[in-house]
């Protein structure tokens, strides 16, 4: 297949949005992806794809194309997204005990500085009675994301991947986005950032790196490796398996050691989304703290004295802030 | 054509050979507007780390001053237009006072959102890709709008004056002045139709204005009310901003006026009457914009949402912003209500002092909607950078802040250099036709 006939059909994919569906190889890095566009004649043979909901069809193998999506795309391109993807995370509470693995991970794959931390392990309380527990919180990519509505520019926007992206060659630093969004997950490079070996030309809003003053960062879910059938840096590194990351539309998430079905764990586990009278929807979702492996005390133990009293508030009241 | 008559030659010294003493003030604001620029220029060159704003306030005083400054422009906007189309001829002689005051604040107020600013070198990209659905866009049409016809609004008013200076021909300026005020007066002379020509101008501004002023204010309250967060997710914030700039521009003209009469030597002009139906109108909005505090904090806080109830407690904890919520309150509403309303307190001075306290204030309250919310986010804050978690301006924000201020005195120190801080002949107007007509009329029976 001619590199321009597969460009034209990549095209055509966008556009019919997934009549048929997709075959995703976990891990293979490719994607086999039907353009559901039934007016061409067909050559008569056949290959068989799987849908999004599970079922397998055959469809001529003249409108099946093969797209390499290893490469982050530069330009325009990047703000389409991989195609017949929706990228989800699932996080189960009842596993974090505040290891901070998940966040050297992201530091280190992100290059961030030591006290900039897209990814957060937060104490939660719930009320007055209910136990603390760990809630990691990633950007949650939301599909109303609040962010992208006020970004005066256009710095920041949504993909039909799920994923929500910010461009820093595109970023003029005005902070909306960091007010709009209520789950503080913005981070504004006050000073210049750690030193890059990635040069500014192969900077792209996939990787995030190298990052520039004056502009935002953000959890990006890491879909430079998503690209690749990596996990992200923060599930890859999770020493509990706590993270889960995967696809909605081929129902299957994994956090490296296990996957599982997405729907049927949200459903049998109870699944909620932080905040979700907000409207925002968004793309993490977070299975309770119930049969724990660890108290939250173990979380407590391996930080420094003088960092343990930032949770003082919340262990000792129903108050949630300080 | 007109002669020039008696007022205009009162303000000749005024305009003529600026003294020594002139120069002095003049080099001292130059001085702090210069201070500012360096703080901006040091901002520029090491980011935002030396701004006091950090991951939970990551707006600050340069956002608080935006929305103070603003208001006090629309303001000035409102009062002089809405005297201008009411007829209302008790007020000419502060009209100038109050254009400068909307030009002025305009010019201060608008470079501060753009100090917040990451990247002052993208600016352009708010053209360049700018997206409707942002309500900065929003912002920037307006303020742009507004400042044009604002500006063409201060011209107009300015352009029979400048016609009276021309045609004093023993008026000791530079050359180049006398060349400017002629050109500026675009052959203005006083003949019927011009006189009416730059009436229905004049008119017509003052209609756009108004309407421009209160949308371009609401706008702005939507900055903050669009957003999900607690204290800011309000209904009621486009009209209380658009009270309580009224509100602020109103003392403020009160504070200017005072300092013209005390300096100037202007009696004649900013006489007691004029201040005291002024000050019934400050206290008529000390009530409205009371009521409007009151009706935001009893809604908000009756049966307290989580968010709202952590967002009171700080409010009113004097270890946190109590101090300056009982500054607003006390300077904005409480004083303002007891000096006005009993007749023994009430004297000029007196009431220039109030409307300083209630611009301070009402600056006071401005911080109040900006940084507490911000510290207030919905999931706590539980930053390991201790020193980051709170809030206060470092020393390149306050150089900026008082470097606008400069700049705005600055402004009326040269524009009343310019030409006379009362207009003359709008003053004359009056005296010449006692009640100018209405054009706006029923018919019936």
């Amino acid at each position: 297949m001619g590199k321009e006939k597969k460009n034209t059909n990549r095209r055509k994919f966008l556009q019919n949005s997934l009549k048929l569906g997709t075959v995703l190889a976990a891990g293979a890095g490719s994607v086999i992806a039907a353009n559901g566009n039934g007016d061409e004649k067909g050559s008569g043979e056949t290959v068989k794809v799987l849908t999004t909901d599970g079922k397998v069809i055959e469809v001529e193998k003249k409108k099946a194309c093969k797209i390499d999506p290893c490469e982050p795309p530069k330009g325009s391109e990047v703000r389409h997204g991989i195609p017949g993807r929706k990228f989800v995370m699932v996080i189960d509470l009842a596993r974090c005990k505040n290891a901070r693995q998940c966040i050297a991970g992201c530091q280190k794959g992100h290059n961030l500085a030591s006290d900039v931390e897209w990814l957060k392990v937060y104490l939660m309380k719930d009320n007055e009675n209910g136990e603390p527990y760990w809630f990691p919180r990633q950007c949650f990519h939301c599909d109303n994301p609040p962010c992208v509505k006020v970004c005066p520019v256009g710095a920041t926007f949504k993909r039909q991947d799920n994923l929500v992206l910010v461009d820093v060659d595109r970023c003029i630093g005005c902070k909306f986005c960091v007010v709009a969004c209520p789950y503080s997950v913005r981070v504004f490079n006050w000073k210049k950032p750690p030193e890059s070996s990635v040069p500014r030309e192969d900077y792209s809003p996939e990787t995030s790196v190298p990052a520039q003053m004056g502009t935002i960062g953000k959890c990006d879910f890491c879909a430079d490796r998503a690209r690749e059938g990596k996990l992200p840096y923060c599930a890859s590194s999770c020493p509990m398996g706590a993270i889960y990351y995967g696809d909605r539309n081929e129902d299957a998430v994994s956090n490296g050691t296990e996957t599982l079905r997405f729907k049927q764990l949200i459903k049998e586990r109870a699944g909620y989304r932080f905040k979700e009278e907000l409207g925002t929807k968004p793309n993490v979702y977070y299975l309770p703290p119930v049969d724990r492996m660890f108290d939250y005390e173990s979380g407590l133990k391996d930080l420094p004295e003088e960092k343990r009293h930032i949770y003082d508030d919340i262990i000792s009241g129903d108050t949630q802030n300080e | 054509m007109e002669t020039s008559s008696i007022s205009i030659k009162e303000f000749i010294p005024k305009l003529e050979k600026p003294s020594g003493k002139w120069y002095l003030w003049i080099g001292c604001l130059i001085v702090v507007v210069l201070f500012g620029l360096f703080a901006l220029m040091r901002q520029f060159q090491e980011g935002q780390i030396i701004t006091g704003m950090r991951d939970n306030a990551v707006w600050g005083i340069y956002t608080a001053n935006f929305v103070f400054f603003m208001g006090l422009s629309y303001a000035g906007a409102l009062i002089s237009c809405t005297f201008q189309l009411l007829r209302i001829s008790w007020g000419k002689p502060f009209l100038r006072i109050a254009e400068l005051i909307t030009v002025s604040s305009l010019v201060v107020g608008a470079p501060f959102i753009l100090f917040c600013l990451g990247r002052l070198d993208r600016i352009q990209y708010l053209f360049v890709h700018g997206r409707i659905q942002s309500p900065i866009t929003w912002d920037v049409i307006a303020i742009s709008t507004d400042l044009v016809f604002c500006i063409a609004f201060l011209y107009f008013t300015h352009i029979r004056d400048f016609a009276k200076l021309r045609d004093i021909p023993d008026l000791k300026v530079a050359k180049w002045r006398k060349k400017l005020y002629r050109v500026l007066s675009l052959g203005y002379h006083g003949a019927p139709l011009q006189k009416k020509y730059l009436h229905q101008a004049h008119d017509i501004m003052a209609a756009i204005i108004i309407p421009t002023a209160i949308i371009a204010y609401s706008l702005l309250s939507w900055l903050f009310g669009m957003s999900l967060r607690p204290g800011w997710h309000s209904t009621i914030f486009g009209p209380y901003f658009v009270v309580t700039a009224t509100y602020s521009g109103l003392a403020l003209l009160i504070v200017i006026m005072w300092i013209y009469r005390k300096t100037g030597k202007l009696e004649a002009y900013f006489t007691n009457k004029q201040f005291s139906y002024l000050a019934f109108g400050l206290v008529l909005m000390t009530l409205i914009y009371g009521y409007f505090s009151f009706s935001e904090y009893i809604t908000e806080w009756y049966n307290l949402t989580r968010a709202n109830s952590i967002l009171f407690a700080k409010l009113f904890d004097f270890s946190r912003f109590g101090g300056l919520e009982f500054i607003h309150i006390v300077f904005a509403i409480v004083v303002p209500l007891i000096v006005i309303s009993i007749p023994w307190f009430r004297t000029v001075n007196s009431v220039a002092f109030v409307s300083l306290l209630i611009v301070v204030g009402l600056w006071v309250k401005r911080y109040l909607i900006v940084v507490p919310t911000l510290e207030t986010p919905f999931i706590p804050i539980q930053d390991t950078r201790v020193e980051w978690v709170h809030y206060s301006p470092s020393w390149v924000e306050l150089a900026l802040t008082f470097s606008g201020i400069a700049l705005m005195i600055l402004i009326f120190v040269i524009a009343a250099k310019w030409a006379p801080i009362v207009p003359v002949a709008e003053v004359e107007d009056v005296e010449e036709t006692a009640k100018p007509k209405l054009r706006f009329k029923l018919t019936g029976n």
